[in-house]
């Protein structure tokens, strides 16, 4: 993306190596450097199962203005070695005038690569880097890529003094040199691809990825209890939670499963402290059981799914939205709860937050749906604003004068639990279907009551204006012939692809749901009021997103549903094309 | 109420009005009178004490205690027991469970609730079968004991229990019969008093089922021995009885779980400090 001075106001480059190579640490330290001098950006990683020896890559974007997603094409690439790059060379395709660089000791150029029409050169980096005693490839290409994108060397030299800081300071000279080694090598290039100057410094800026904000605004809301069961690409939520909850007086206990895990968030929580557990496909269908627990017996909890590619094991490193059917419809028997999704690295913190206000005032489980581009990516954002969201139950506060009602029939659905140490507030939580005190029957009119009680509690609660994000690309939202339908992580692209499609002078509105269950059918229907053409936009195989929708409601106009598995993410240009095409249909 | 002014606590204060679903003659009705009179003998207010359960007939014991209860879902109620223990240390945490339901589906988290030793006391009324759906072979059923679901027995050796527990690392073990009041109601009363997981086997008859069961009376004995603080002796000794042996017969030394929810908060703000750029 080009500004009218020829700079470019956002350049998107990956670095690749076999795992342990440090591609990932040199994609950090860059996003990092560009962070401090005001840039904005996100990273992603393209990995592999194996710890060591199997391909790892950082895909960075850089911008002048905030980045909710990665680009589909990079403009230039830096191969360590290619070892094993032919596993993932399709996911990073270069622009026409791109720059792959590689190393003469690296192996040979995937033809993926060779073949794409971009310039393919070569850097000695391993050579360079034996030249410092010390020293290693990774700096050599993090002072290449630096030099290229135009980012100040002088910013990376001190990102790098301050991580490197506990090795002492010949490893911090070792790189500096390499990065001093590999910066100059940029001169040998003839393209540069130099971002615009950033137009504001970076004060208030904050470096995080998807699962840490998600870990944030759990403890923002309220919660003082993880239990733990590690899972890629979820375990960074939990491993984050670990001593932050330690230094707010909560704490975090590792299990041996899923189904402990989820089973000790709901002892907790019964307890009546706010409770977590966060995991990834597999290990949501284990805890499929104790989510219509947690609903019959009306204990509030947060279960975050970081959604990666299945069934099964599936993908474990990359990203799907296919977690959705299983989210939503899991439970058996008729089990209302709450599922969200976070729209951005960002608004994980919103959204985990609001997830367990929701979850503790409805006293009901709330699955938050992330996924791996959102998790595992770190991104360069405005520091969030703060939100009034905290976990708030209702409790009941002392000794009833009568005999108490655990499950009482309220106008909200909502009644007042009882936390163990109340005096006379003694009931047993139960899975079985219960009367109004809790105690087991399997009356008819129990049952009805207690199921109704359930759904009201889920669908009357106000929502407010957060369950989508709804913008047009123009203030009036005049001429809105299509809307970009769709929900969590891929409203990033969506929302680039608005931008882009304006600038050709096609206004198009986003409609982008955070709030994925219940389903709120009247505000849903008035989004789309005007509407011509619906784009449903999701990364599932069967499409599950477009299948839920046409369930709730009848979508009015014509629909259009583009959708793919990952592990490509569906990008930008891609929505963009599906508009552009459907126009002069 | 302040809790200074109460009377002593009675075993009544500790039951709830409800009419168990058990058979007559059931082990668990003893297990239950024993459990109240041991938590009267504690004197722990029935408001601060909470009653874990999974599925079967004996986890239905919560809701016939006046205490807080969960009845959770099938095998799990020791993760539901640590989860509580740990977010309020200050409760009284008893999680009961039977033989199918502890040691067959929640056999898993028997063994880490061992390893990790929260201060809490484990219950299960083994009755070699699973009552609730009629009489199937269970861990603890003899190998040769004929059922519908496994004709002319299972052929497998039966799980043993207490010796899985040493292995595992629980800090207190005991056996039990349900039909001995005064020494359940002890062996109970010395268990949540022990630091750390402590686990007490109540055999349990099922009249309906395992009619044969009601033998035990006359079978089980007091263990000839003190309780041994070494668990290899411990585990020697209870692969070598006859499986009748009642009594404490570990109580070890292990540090309990230390990790807990604490009342007091650090603000949440300072989180925020490593994401600054």
């Amino acid at each position: 993306m080009k500004a009218p001075n020829g700079l470019n106001r956002s350049i998107s480059f990956a670095i690749v190596g076999s795992g342990g190579a440090g591609a990932l640490t040199a994609g950090a330290i860059l996003l990092e450097t560009a962070g401090k001098a005001g840039w904005y950006g996100i990273m992603n990683r393209s990995v592999g199962p194996q710890i060591r020896g199997g391909e790892a890559a950082a895909l960075v974007r850089l911008s002048t203005h905030p980045v909710d997603c990665m680009a589909e094409c990079f403009d230039f690439l830096i191969a360590i070695d290619w070892r094993n790059a032919d596993r993932f060379a399709a996911e990073m395709p270069l622009v026409a005038n791109g720059l792959a660089i590689g190393d003469p000791a690296g192996g040979d150029v995937p033809s993926a690569i060779a073949d794409s029409g971009a310039t393919v050169a070569q850097t000695a980096m391993k050579e360079l880097a034996g030249s410092v005693p010390g020293g290693r490839e990774n700096m050599i290409a993090a002072g290449l890529a630096a030099a290229l994108a135009g980012l100040p060397i002088d910013a990376l030299m001190s990102v790098v003094a301050s991580k490197l800081a506990s090795k002492g300071d010949e490893a911090i000279e070792a790189s500096r040199a390499c990065i001093s080694l590999g910066s100059q090598q940029a001169e040998s290039f003839e393209q540069s691809f130099h971002l615009e100057r950033p137009a504001a410094s970076s004060a208030g800026r904050w470096l995080i990825t998807g699962n840490e904000a998600v870990g944030l605004g759990a403890v923002r809301g309220g919660i003082r209890f993880a239990a733990a069961y590690p899972i890629t690409p979820a375990t960074e939520v939990l491993e984050w939670l670990a001593p932050a909850l330690t230094k707010v007086g909560g704490a975090l206990v590792q299990a041996e499963d899923e189904l402990a895990s989820i089973n000790m968030a709901i002892g907790a929580s019964f307890g009546g402290r706010a409770s977590i557990t966060a995991t990834s496909g597999p290990g949501l269908a284990l805890m499929v059981e104790a989510l219509g627990l947690a609903t019959a017996s009306e204990i509030p909890i947060v279960v975050v799914d970081v959604m990666r590619g299945g069934p099964s094991t599936g993908i474990p490193t990359k990203s799907e939205q296919s977690d959705l059917n299983i989210a939503v419809y899991g439970c058996h028997g008729d089990a209302p709860h709450i599922v969200v999704a976070p729209l951005s690295v960002a608004d994980c913190l919103f959204t985990a937050q609001w997830a367990v206000h929701l979850a503790e005032a409805m006293q009901a489980p709330a699955i938050v749906l992330s996924d791996q581009s959102l998790g595992q990516a770190r991104a360069l954002i405005d520091r969030p604003a703060d939100i009034a969201f905290i976990a708030r139950r209702n409790v009941l506060e002392a000794e009833p004068e009568q005999t108490y009602d655990r499950y009482a029939l309220t106008g909200s659905g909502v009644s007042p639990m009882a936390i163990p140490g109340i005096a006379g507030g003694q009931y047993t939580a139960d899975g079985l279907t219960h009367t109004t005190k809790g105690i087991p029957s399997s009356k008819e009119s129990d049952h009805q009551n207690q199921l109704d009680k359930r759904r009201n509690k889920i669908d009357d609660f106000d929502y407010g204006n957060h369950w989508a994000d709804i913008e047009t690309s123009n203030d009036t939202g005049a001429g809105t012939q299509f809307t970009i339908l769709t929900w969590g992580s891929l409203a990033g692209p969506a929302r680039e692809a608005m931008r882009i499609l304006a600038d050709e002078g096609i206004t198009v509105k986003l409609l982008a749901m955070r709030l994925i269950s219940p389903f709120l059918k009247q505000e849903f229907l008035a989004a789309l009021e005007g509407t011509q053409r619906i784009l449903i936009v999701e990364q599932t195989h069967s499409g599950q997103f477009h299948e839920y929708l046409r369930a709730k409601c009848d979508l009015l106009g014509q629909v259009r549903h583009f959708h793919r598995p990952g592990p490509k993410l569906i990008g930008p240009a891609e929505i963009c094309a599906q508009i552009r095409d459907w126009k002069t249909a | 109420m302040n809790i200074q002014q109460r009377p002593p606590f009675k075993a009544g204060d500790y039951k709830s009005d409800l009419t168990p679903v058990w058979c007559p003659g059931c082990g668990d009705f003893h297990v239950l009178l024993s459990v109240t009179k041991a938590l009267a003998e504690l004197g722990t207010p029935p408001e601060n004490v909470a009653v874990i359960s999974g599925i079967g007939c004996s986890s239905r014991i919560p809701a016939y205690t006046n205490c807080y209860g969960f009845h959770g879902v099938h095998g799990r109620s020791l993760a539901l027991g640590a989860g509580l223990k740990v977010a309020r240390p200050d409760l009284t945490v008893m999680v009961m469970s039977g033989d199918g339901d502890g040691f067959s589906i929640g056999g898993n988290h028997f063994l880490h609730a061992c390893r990790r030793n929260v201060d809490m006391t484990y219950i299960v009324m083994d009755n070699r079968v699973y009552g609730m759906t009629k009489g199937q072979p269970s861990p603890t059923t003899e190998p040769d004991w004929d059922s519908a679901l496994s004709p002319g027995g299972t052929g497998l050796s039966p799980f043993h229990p207490l010796v899985i527990a040493l292995a595992s690392g629980a800090n207190f073990v005991a056996r039990e019969f349900s039909g001995d009041i005064k020494g359940t109601t002890r062996t109970i009363v010395e268990a949540v008093r022990h630091p750390g997981f402590s686990f007490v086997e109540i055999l349990s008859p099922c009249v309906t089922f395992r009619p044969d069961e009601r033998a035990w009376k006359t079978q089980t004995h007091p263990a000839a021995v003190e309780a041994t603080d070494d668990p290899s002796r411990a585990a020697r000794r209870i692969m070598t009885d006859d499986g009748f042996n009642v009594g404490i017969l570990y109580r070890g030394r292990r540090k309990p779980h230390d990790t807990h929810v604490k009342d007091s908060a650090g603000d949440p703000a300072i989180l925020e400090e490593e994401f600054a750029i």
